[in-house]
Order: C-alpha cells, then sequence, then structure tokens
C-alpha cells in the first residue's frame, strides 16, 4: 500500500499530468497520420525530454509510443492505409467492415480491443513486478552480456527473409558505437584522425536520420496520395461493448502481446501473427477472417497494444532494449544518471510502480480523446505526404541541432537519412543498426567487466541464468537453422511437384 | 487503394520483398566491411601484454567480421535472386535514391542559416521556400507553411526552451527585445 501510495505521488504532479495527457492525445495524433509514427515523433521529441525530469520524459515518450497504435487503427480501418508499422494486420478485416458500411463498429472495436490489450498489459506486468524483482539481482555482467547477444540473435532471426541484411545492419550498429575514445585505455579507434569523430557517433543523431530525416525525404520526394475518407456515422460505444463478447480472443491476443513485448527483438507483428491465427483456428467462422471477422480486428488490436507496456520490461529490469523505441528511452534514463537494471526494480519500485500507472492512465485517456475526437481527427489523415515531409524536416532540425549545436551532426544525421531513404526503399529493416549501438555499446561492457571472473569459457555460463540464458540463444539458433531447412526442402518438393 | 473483395492471406505480411537494387547494398556493405577490415591495424592501438579480448581492437574487429561475414552472404543471395528473375529496374532507383540529395542540401542549409539569421525567421522562411519548391500554391498552403514554422520555433525554443543559439544580428536588438530574442526565438 505505502508503494502504491508513493508512486501515486509520483505521477499526482502538473508537470507529469500535463505529459501524459500530451503524450497520450499527441500519440494517438501522430498514429493516426499515416508516414509518421511513434519512432519518428519520439526521436524528434528525445533531446527535449531531456531537460526534464525523468518521470516526466518517460512519461511523455511512453505516451506517444503506447497509444500511436490507437490513432493507427483509424486510417488502417477507413483507408486500408495503417497509421504505424504495427496496424498492417488491422487492415486485413477493418477495411472489409468499412466497405460493408461499418466503419463506426470497426473502429469502436479497433479502439476497444487496443484498451484491453493495453490494460491486460500493464496489469500483467504489475503482478509480475514482484517476481522481477527477485529475479533482476540475479543478472550480473556475464547475463547481461548473454541477455544482450540474445537480443541480438533474436533479432537477425526476426527479420525473416532478409537474415544477412540484419546481421550485416545490426554489425554496422556495434561497429558505429567503437568509434571513438575506447572506454579503458582512452585509445582512439577508427576516428581516421578526424576530431569530429573522437567523441564518436552519437546515438540520437543515428535515430533521427535513420527514421525521422529518411522518412522527411521519402515524403518529399513521392507523390500526394488523394485518400476518399468514407462518413463515419453512428456512435463509437457499441464496438467497446462488442468486444467483451470476445474473451477468447481478447486475453490470449493480449497474453501473445506481452510476451512476444517482453522478449527482445520480436516486437508487435510476431504478437499478432500468433494471435490473428489462434483466433481464426478458433472462430465459428473462420473463412471470415481477412473479409472482415470481428474477431480478426480484434486479434490484431489487442495483441499490438499489449506490446509496448511489455517492451519496457527488459527495458527496466535489465537496461536491454528489445526494438528501437526503447532504446531511444534508454538515453532519456543515462542523461539523468538513471541507470535502468537489477538495481533499479530493488531500489525504486515506486519509481516502476509509477511508470506502469501512467501506462494505465494513458490507455484510458487515448481511449476517451477517441471517442470525443475520432471526426475532426479525419482531417489529419487527409494532410498531404509532401507537406507532412516538410513538417518533419523542420522538427528534425531542432533534434539533431538542440543536442550539441553542432553543424556536423546535422551533416551526419542527413547522411543518415539518406541511407535510411535507401534502406526503406529496399525494404531492408534500419532497427538492427539502433540496436547495434545500443546492445553492442552494452556487450563491450559486460564483456570486460566479466573478463576478471572468466578463466575458462565456461565460466561464462556457470550460473544457473547464465547457462538457461545460453541454452536459449543455442536452442533459437537450433530452431531457426531448422526451419530454415524445413523450408528449402518444401520449397525443393514444390518445385520438383 | 485495395478494393478488392477477395480474401487477403495473412502470410504476404511476413514474406520479406527483396528489390533487385538490394544487390547495390550487398556490394557496398562487403566492399565497406573489407576496407574496415583493412584499416584495424592502422585505426586502433596494440595495449602490450594484454590478450587479445583484452584489446581495443577487439570489439571493433569482433563487428567488422560479422560485417564481413554477413556482407559478403548478402551479396551472394542478392546476386543469386537477380540471376534467376527479372523485375524492377535497377538504375530507376538510383535514380530515385539520388533525387533525395537535394532535399539533404536543403537541410543543410536551413542548419547553416539559422546561426546567422535567428531560429524563427529562418524556420518561417524555410518552410515558405519549401512549400512552393514542393508546388502548392495560393495562399492556404503558404500560410500553413508560415504558422507550422512559427509554431515549432514556440513549442520547442519558447516553451520546452532547448538549446538553440540566438542569431548574430540579435547583438544590435535593443537590450531588452534582444534577452526576449535570444531565450525565447
Amino acid at each position: 500500500m505505502d508503494l502504491l501510495l508513493s508512486s501515486i505521488g509520483i505521477i499526482a504532479r502538473l508537470d507529469v499530468v500535463a505529459a501524459l495527457l500530451i503524450g497520450s492525445v499527441g500519440g494517438v495524433v501522430i498514429g493516426a497520420i499515416p508516414g509518421v509514427g511513434p519512432a519518428i515523433a519520439i526521436a524528434i521529441l528525445l533531446p527535449a525530454t531531456f531537460a526534464l525530469e525523468p518521470i516526466v520524459g518517460l512519461t511523455l515518450l511512453l505516451g506517444i509510443y503506447g497509444s500511436s497504435m490507437f490513432g493507427g487503427a483509424i486510417p488502417a480501418v477507413l483507408i486500408n492505409t495503417p497509421g504505424t508499422a504495427a496496424n498492417a494486420l488491422t487492415t486485413y478485416d477493418g477495411y472489409p467492415m468499412t466497405r460493408r458500411g461499418e466503419a463506426p463498429r470497426a473502429l469502436s472495436l479497433a479502439y476497444g480491443a487496443s484498451f484491453c490489450g493495453g490494460v491486460i498489459s500493464v496489469v500483467c506486468l504489475i503482478l509480475l513486478a514482484p517476481v522481477l524483482a527477485k529475479v533482476a539481482p540475479m543478472f550480473g555482467s556475464r547475463e547481461i552480456f548473454l541477455a544482450a547477444m540474445l537480443g541480438m540473435v533474436l533479432v537477425v532471426i526476426a527479420h525473416r527473409g532478409q537474415n544477412m541484411a540484419a546481421g550485416a545492419l545490426l554489425c554496422f550498429g556495434i561497429f558505429l558505437q567503437t568509434i571513438g575514445l575506447e572506454p579503458v585505455r582512452y585509445t582512439q579507434r577508427f576516428t581516421f584522425d578526424q576530431t569530429w569523430l573522437t567523441s564518436g557517433v552519437n546515438l540520437i543523431v543515428v535515430v533521427l536520420g535513420l527514421f525521422a530525416l529518411s522518412q522527411a525525404f521519402l515524403l518529399l520526394i513521392g507523390d500526394d496520395q488523394k485518400t476518399e475518407m468514407p462518413e463515419v456515422k453512428g456512435g463509437l460505444f457499441a464496438g467497446l461493448r462488442e468486444v467483451f463478447r470476445y474473451p477468447k480472443v481478447v486475453l490470449p491476443s493480449a497474453g501473445f502481446g506481452t510476451l512476444m513485448g517482453i522478449i527482445p527483438g520480436v516486437g508487435e507483428f510476431t504478437a499478432q501473427f500468433m494471435s490473428y491465427t489462434l483466433a481464426q483456428k478458433t472462430s465459428k467462422r473462420p473463412e471470415m477472417f481477412g473479409r472482415g471477422a470481428p474477431e480478426g480486428l480484434i486479434a490484431s488490436e489487442a495483441a499490438n497494444n499489449a506490446v509496448p507496456a511489455a517492451a519496457m520490461i527488459p527495458l527496466l529490469a535489465l537496461g536491454i532494449p528489445g526494438e528501437a523505441l526503447t532504446a531511444m528511452m534508454l538515453s532519456v534514463f543515462y542523461v539523468h544518471n538513471v541507470i535502468p537494471g537489477p538495481g533499479l526494480f530493488k531500489n525504486q519500485p515506486d519509481f516502476i510502480l509509477a511508470l506502469y500507472l501512467c501506462l494505465l492512465v494513458l490507455n484510458v485517456l487515448a481511449l476517451g480523446f477517441l471517442i470525443v475526437a475520432t471526426r475532426p481527427l479525419l482531417s489529419v489523415i487527409r494532410i498531404p505526404n509532401r507537406f507532412l515531409g516538410m513538417a518533419i524536416l523542420t522538427l528534425s532540425f531542432v533534434g539533431v541541432y538542440s543536442l550539441r549545436n553542432s553543424a556536423t551532426d546535422c551533416a551526419i544525421a542527413a547522411a543518415f537519412g539518406l541511407l535510411g531513404l535507401v534502406l526503406k526503399r529496399l525494404n531492408l529493416p534500419v532497427v538492427p543498426i539502433i540496436l547495434g549501438m545500443v546492445l553492442g555499446g552494452i556487450m563491450e561492457t559486460k564483456f570486460r567487466t566479466s573478463l576478471p571472473r572468466i578463466r575458462s569459457p565456461l565460466d561464462w555460463i556457470d550460473r544457473p541464468v547464465a547457462a538457461a540464458i545460453f541454452a536459449l540463444i543455442v536452442l533459437t539458433l537450433a530452431f531457426h537453422a531448422w526451419s530454415m531447412v524445413r523450408r528449402t526442402r518444401s520449397k525443393g518438393k514444390d518445385g520438383h511437384g | 487503394m485495395d478494393t478488392s473483395d477477395t480474401k487477403r492471406d495473412i502470410s504476404k505480411l511476413v514474406e520479406a520483398r527483396h528489390h533487385r537494387a538490394e544487390i547495390i547494398f550487398g556490394v557496398a556493405s562487403f566492399a565497406i566491411a573489407l576496407a574496415l577490415l583493412s584499416q584495424v591495424g592502422n585505426q586502433t592501438t596494440w595495449a602490450d601484454g594484454e590478450p587479445w579480448v583484452k584489446q581495443p581492437a577487439f570489439w571493433p574487429l569482433v563487428s567488422i567480421v560479422g560485417m564481413t561475414l554477413f556482407g559478403a552472404l548478402e551479396l551472394f543471395f542478392s546476386w543469386r535472386r537477380n540471376s534467376t528473375g527479372r523485375g524492377d529496374s535497377i538504375p530507376a532507383e538510383v535514380l530515385f535514391w539520388t533525387r533525395a540529395i537535394e532535399f539533404a542540401l536543403w537541410f543543410m542549409a536551413y542548419v547553416w542559416a539559422v546561426p546567422l539569421a535567428g531560429y524563427l525567421p529562418v524556420t518561417v522562411v524555410f518552410c515558405i521556400l519549401l512549400t512552393l519548391r514542393l508546388g502548392y500554391r495560393g495562399a492556404r498552403p503558404l500560410l500553413w507553411a508560415a504558422v507550422i514554422g512559427a509554431a515549432t520555433v514556440v513549442v520547442f525554443k519558447s516553451l520546452l526552451s532547448v538549446k538553440i543559439p540566438g542569431a548574430l544580428w540579435y547583438d544590435y536588438l535593443p537590450d531588452g527585445l534582444r534577452n526576449i530574442m535570444i531565450l525565447y526565438f
């Protein structure tokens, strides 16, 4: 009870409440605009949050992260264009419902499912917190090193059909973070006698280039797309109630979202895929999936919205971000000398609970905002792409330049913007670069601090948690190799058949 | 916009779509990795008496070896895909990429102009000029561009107090106004 009161005390402040409001409403709006997405917004806002207290800055960023998928469902349902990447599956059943004249029902089902997914995920995490508080201190340098390695393996494997490119980009990210002064002897690494490389390549500059500037360039050289917006007539409450008629879809979907969110490198889509497949298998009308099945829409939205809260777990408990957005949030902790990891769960449980409560509240705020503001939001979706590109380019300047007032940083960000554009055009992932930079730095530090206790390679896994993580790495790689062989064989059979 | 009534297959969302121009990425990543590998000796320092795992070069070497291996495999698979199938034009794709350079230059011009002429005036002018360059005409888009520019400055510099220095010419303003301009615009 004391813990709860202390946590409420942390968030019951005007600045935190303002951050919650701005984050949740801003996140919905950003999510509703196809071509923006939470990564760009968080990258741009990141330097501005450094001046704020950690709880205020994190609440703002979490608000955007957690509520963007609520907003992303609007264009997915109405115009068959996902607002964020995580809403792609929502188009499969949401848009056919709109074409049947059921737009308000589809929208409210999406909102209700998102709300349930988000709330169930937070409740799971609150219940899980005491367990995590006990498990987290079992993670020493070796365990964190191995957990980061597991995260890297999963990032590469999760990019199905692009494993080689993802691996090369991940290693490129690891290399980028080694540029500059190395942390033990302060000798220079790969600076090529350039003073601007001595301090290394800044993560936020790379993030802004790869996410924000690349998207601005992409929009600026593209064409404006004319979209015909269907009318949304009728109330949005009916679908909210209807969601509760599908507990066998909502609960497993939220569960998959929570589980996949906790595992580094996996993310929303795997959770959605599993939820959707299960919902289809257990449905009385599986033939309707992909043609406007409410269960399909619910599975997609409940799963994707359960991920943000869960994705905070590896970050808070181990200091290991599992995807790009939490990697960005890690820098908010570092700027304020708050080191996420086992110590945070042990020493500041009220801070952790306060973050969970914020996540809970932002779901309520996002839902409330959508119920009253869906119709006005439709005009935001109509903003021309190139005009949006101009706005993102202007905002990106604030993000990069305000870091160190350095034109060199801006030039580096522009270069990464061009790289990001090429990668996006080739359908190659940019996230491995970011995770390579963050996890690479963690791995190098933990590797060095582990070395004094290592006499033989087996010492790396002589503790139970370390051995378990190592076994997971081996199993993951073995399973991936087996599935690749199976896929190749089935392709061969198809070719001969 | 998809207007078909046919059922959509979820597996299509998981499938990786490969562009023929991916081979350029394969060549570039492999070549860069090899170039970096050749520089490991020059660009890192050898610490005498330390085992190789404690050498400053160890971690960069791990990443570069990884880049080389994955880069080589990416190159091989891209080449194999391209040799068995036809499709997207590589030169057209490269031409598309180069079109982005113009906007990277716009961005750098903006970066260069802000410390000279001031965040507020430069941002408003930048937004208007870029809107004109994009082909939007008429008072409405230009007004919106100016509003976006001004709002960006007000939100970030005036309200959130992000660190963006005042312009050189602000020094010539009267004391009170100069302070306001430096602090808020």
